[in-house]
């Protein structure tokens, strides 16, 4: 198992922004998080509702840490430069919700997930979709230690044993039980539109979510 | 004692469609007149306030809420009459004060604003604005908005409206100021711009629980203090229903809360609500449906554990039928409210916290 690296960055700092960082704090995580702009226009924010976390620009919160989680709208992404990701874990915690992003036919690309095209931009990051098919509400209230009866899960698409290992460490130690799904295309199977977007269920119950998820999505990763 | 006086129960309105004693799905225009019925019973019974929310959409009645006020101002005393929220992003500042300092005017000084983005978007292709200039238009307008209800001559730039130069809006208020809040979901950004404004808060809490928004109430006064605004007046907003048994309420609520979950789902991409979800909710979280006593428990607990000092029942959600509303109503008025009351005050330490 790759050894778990205890830093983390958020970029993102709203509502599901903030969450994840709680929630990483009480795993014990050093947080760092961004938001579009200038730190302090966070500071306040990270500090009362985050307290413990690190506000910082996004070229500064990204070379923290190896593992980066993308919690902003997902219309934005092209607003990280690429450059700043590059050899980077990326999870991408984002879907497409049209009441925040306008009318996007870019983002609504029946053929493939929403975490392809994030990843064909970030081309010099490794991508894994995890952390997105729960409600941030959700994601806090309903964290539950290792081998607690309920414990609800989070589902992983990533096309890297290695590294969707190393996000379910994080979704571990975050109060949940990772579920590997399969590659970075399964995602599709986690966005809005989908049984299991919204699910906040345990394990079992998210796979049975996921019945009509082909068998070549599925498909062992390498 | 100082609290249960000062402490404001509310009711909120959609305009959902209720049916009528036969079954049968009211017009949108009924379904006006049975809003208008409720507050008027509300009134009669003590209940606060009424927020009516805006909607342009086919299962929510009210889309105009200082239309149906303003009926209901010449037909009432004592209730305040709100909207829940003003669709501030897709709607004009000037209009909307115009607009609510007339309903001010019809109601003796009775009216309020809430502002919010809304969790509804039906507005903006109607009104010809553009989903993904909602933050900019909210920001600008709120801080329009803020200036406007000085009532003071308004000298305003920005890149989404017009300017003015000292213009004067009538008609003025007896008051002197219409009383304004923020509606938040829970976006520390929105928290952060009602404090610096120094508007009121209400937190619109639909799901999950409550208690993961007193870092948030941190956040306002906190916030507050370094805009030196104050931030004395927080609510909540969230969803329930009260019949005589708990058994009966969820019977009610249940089938009408899922038609109403599921319709705007479907739009936004939730799988239809399961059964045992609700029942969380309803057990653990923010559904507030139950007997008088069962929803009143839960509301002490909430507004202890929040210190808040104004509560708002959302309630009639779906096809519900119109008797049972205005049972709810009757309930909600001469149980609940009394009963919150007599457990707030049982309580010690809440007092110092809501003053």
């Amino acid at each position: 198992m790759a050894k778990q690296n205890k830093n983390l960055t958020i970029v993102g700092a709203g509502k599901l922004g903030i969450v994840l960082a709680q929630l990483a704090l009480k795993a014990g995580y050093t947080v760092y998080v961004s938001g579009s702009g200038s730190p302090d226009k966070i500071r306040l924010s990270v500090e009362v509702l985050a307290p413990g976390a690190h506000a910082l620009t996004l070229a500064d919160a990204t070379k923290r840490s190896d593992i980066i989680v993308l919690a902003l709208p997902l219309g934005k992404y092209q607003s990280v430069p690429k450059d700043m990701l590059a050899g980077k874990l990326v999870v991408d915690a984002m879907n497409y919700w049209w009441e925040v992003d306008g009318d996007r036919d870019d983002l609504r690309n029946p053929e493939t997930s929403t975490s392809e095209l994030v990843q064909s931009y970030f081309d010099t990051s490794r991508v894994v979709k995890a952390l997105s098919h729960m409600g941030y509400h959700h994601l806090l209230d309903e964290t539950r230690p290792v081998g607690a009866p309920n414990r609800k899960a989070i589902a992983i698409a990533g096309d890297n044993a290695a590294d969707n290992q190393v996000v379910a460490q994080l979704i571990n130690d975050l109060g949940f039980d990772p579920l590997h799904i399969g590659q970075l295309s399964a995602g599709r199977w986690l966005e809005p539109g989908h049984e299991a977007f919204g699910a906040n269920v345990d394990s079992d119950t998210l796979a049975s979510y996921l019945h009509d998820l082909p068998p070549s999505y599925a498909a062992a990763v390498t | 004692m100082e609290t249960t006086q000062t402490f404001k129960f509310g009711l909120d309105s959609f305009g959902d469609i209720p049916v009528d004693d036969d079954g049968k799905l009211m017009s949108h225009a009924g379904a006006i007149r049975q809003v208008v019925e409720e507050a008027i019973l509300a009134d009669k019974l003590g209940v606060d306030v009424i927020a009516l929310g805006e909607h342009h959409r086919h299962d929510f009645s009210i889309s105009s809420p200082e239309t149906v006020l303003a009926g209901i101002a010449t037909r009432t005393k004592n209730i305040k009459l709100a909207s829940g929220v003003t669709v501030l992003s897709s709607d004009d500042p000037v209009r909307v004060f115009e607009r609510f300092a007339t309903l001010d005017a019809l109601s003796n000084g009775r009216a309020q604003i809430i502002l919010g983005r809304g969790s509804f978007t039906e507005s903006f292709p109607l009104f010809g604005y553009e989903l993904r200039d909602y933050e900019l238009l909210f920001e600008e307008k709120v801080e329009l908005m803020a200036q406007v209800l000085k009532e003071k001559p308004v000298t305003w730039t920005g890149t989404t409206r017009h300017a003015l130069a000292g213009a004067e809006i009538y008609p003025k208020t007896e008051s002197g100021r219409i009383h304004t809040s923020i509606g938040v979901g829970g976006s520390p950004q929105s928290v952060i711009r009602a404090a610096k404004y120094g508007f009121p808060l209400m937190l619109a809490v639909i799901g999950g629980s409550p208690e993961r928004f007193i870092p948030y109430i941190e956040l306002y006064k906190q916030a507050g203090e370094q805009f030196g605004t104050d931030t004395s007046e927080i609510g909540i907003h969230s969803p329930g229903f009260i019949a005589d048994t708990d058994e009966e309420a969820v019977e009610i609520a249940w089938p009408n809360h899922k038609i109403n979950f599921d319709r705007i789902g479907s739009t936004r991409g939730w799988p239809p609500m399961k059964r045992e979800h609700f029942d969380e909710e309803v057990a653990k979280y923010s559904l507030y449906i139950g007997s008088p006593e069962t929803v009143a428990q839960k509301m002490a607990k909430t507004i202890k554990a929040l210190g808040v000092n104004r509560f708002d029942l959302v309630y009639g959600g779906g096809p519900m039928p119109a008797k049972a509303r205005l049972h709810m109503i009757e309930l909600y008025a001469t149980k609940v409210i009394p009963r919150v009351k007599e457990l707030l005050a049982e309580s010690d330490g809440i007092s110092g916290k809501t003053k």
